[in-house]
């Protein structure tokens, strides 16, 4: 299976994009795209995960014996999660508790195991770098492009990360915010409709 | 006693944590194709819950905050929970095999159900005692079973209508969810 960099990397963007075709890793999708700012936050902070992790377990997969495998991928993603938490704790407070427990929740998303085990396992640095490049940062597209579009319709505001600015009455200050969008089952309908939408793209 | 009633009502219902909390959507949408699979996750799930939350407060309060260990919080949690699982699953495998076989592929899931590790750490950020924990580890995934069991009947109405393609599995799946996401929203105003 000699595929390039290139191909690696852009099949997370797009093909396998995470959460839409990879339908895996729903909770912080669901909980956290209420602000773009928690959104892109989130995307950046399981980006780092997913890379660190992919590159150690890539570099140990000849190491780790068969049976006990999923226990040593648990242990090193959790490892990298407590190291991005105390991150962020020291320099990204106020992200850091807007996020709230979804920081930790980093270890038992289904993405980050699953890449480790389908991927990482079975190839080389180089290509599974390629891989959690791609996925995480098409992850990080895909809940900003959520949280842009629950935050626009449905509080009128958009917060950008890590700037402090944010523009309040995005659509103009006579404009009734839509709430339901931003609550919990807002949460659940736009995910699936943006399911519907990218199933619509796929078959074109 | 009417503490504890009311912070059972508000975990079941008010603060659901699938449908309000949006924890633990991954077995959610996978094994609630049918009724038996989806009660039969409840059971599991709820058993699970009771012994990783009072473990993973007791190690909590007797290991991590008298040592200042607190940043290994998170590895802890998920050791205990990953070790609970399998031995979960042995137990299960010699007491009740056909619980076991019909449970299958779900049971080691459930080590990655972000309800279990979001149960065990919600109960360490608002300080509950271990009463308190008890409590809401029982019905955190009571409720949880619940949404799961009324979210089955749900899916297996929605098989029998005509579903337009791009909607259809998962997609639609979702909307149905927020439906009930919607009923629930009801309940804020009962506590």
């Amino acid at each position: 299976m000699a595929k390039s960099f290139v191909q690696e990397f852009t099949k997370g963007l797009w093909a396998e994009i995470p959460p839409f075709r990879l339908v895996l890793g729903l909770c912080p999708t669901l909980a956290l795209t209420k602000s773009l700012e928690n959104g892109i936050g989130m995307g950046v902070a399981f980006t780092f995960v997913l890379i660190l992790s992919n590159i150690l377990i890539s570099m140990l997969r000849n190491v780790i014996p068969k049976q006990v495998r999923l226990s040593c991928y648990i242990i090193v993603i959790a490892t990298f999660v407590t190291i991005v938490e105390l991150l962020m704790q020291a320099y990204a407070f106020p992200l850091y508790q807007k996020l709230g427990i979804f920081i930790p929740l980093i270890v038992v998303n289904c993405i980050v195991l699953g890449r480790a085990e389908a991927f990482a396992a079975k190839n080389r640095v180089m290509l599974s770098i390629a891989d959690a490049l791609g996925m995480g940062i098409g992850y990080t597209l895909a809940l900003g492009a959520l949280a842009a579009f629950r935050e626009i319709f449905g509080a009128g505001t958009l917060t950008f990360p890590f700037i402090n600015y944010s523009i309040h009455n995005v659509l103009g200050a006579s404009y009734k915010p839509f709430v339901f969008l931003v609550e919990a089952p807002g949460a659940f309908v736009c995910l699936g409709l943006m399911l519907c939408v990218m199933n619509m793209l796929g078959r074109k | 006693m009417g503490d504890y009633f009311l912070l059972a009502i508000s975990c079941i219902f008010v603060n659901n944590i699938l449908l309000a909390q949006y924890l633990g959507n991954c077995p959610f949408l996978g094994v609630s194709k049918k009724m038996e699979t989806a009660t039969g996750m409840a059971m599991a799930v709820i058993f699970v819950l009771v012994l990783a939350g009072s473990i993973t407060w007791a190690i909590s309060h007797f290991i991590l905050k008298p040592f200042d260990l607190e940043y290994l919080q998170t590895l802890s949690f998920i050791l205990v929970i990953a070790s609970l699982v399998s031995f979960v699953e042995l137990f299960l495998k010699k007491s009740i095999p056909a619980l076991y076989s019909g449970l299958g592929i779900f049971l080691p899931l459930i080590t990655t159900n972000c309800a279990v590790m979001g149960v065990c750490l919600i109960n360490i950020k608002e300080d509950y005692s271990f009463l308190q924990t008890l409590v809401s580890s029982f019905t955190y995934p009571a409720g949880f079973g619940l949404a799961l069991v009324l979210y089955a009947g749900l899916r297996e109405r929605i098989l029998l209508a005509r579903v337009p393609k791009p909607l259809q599995d998962t997609a639609i799946g979702l909307v149905g969810a927020g439906m009930m996401s919607l009923a629930f929203m009801a309940f804020k105003g009962m506590a």
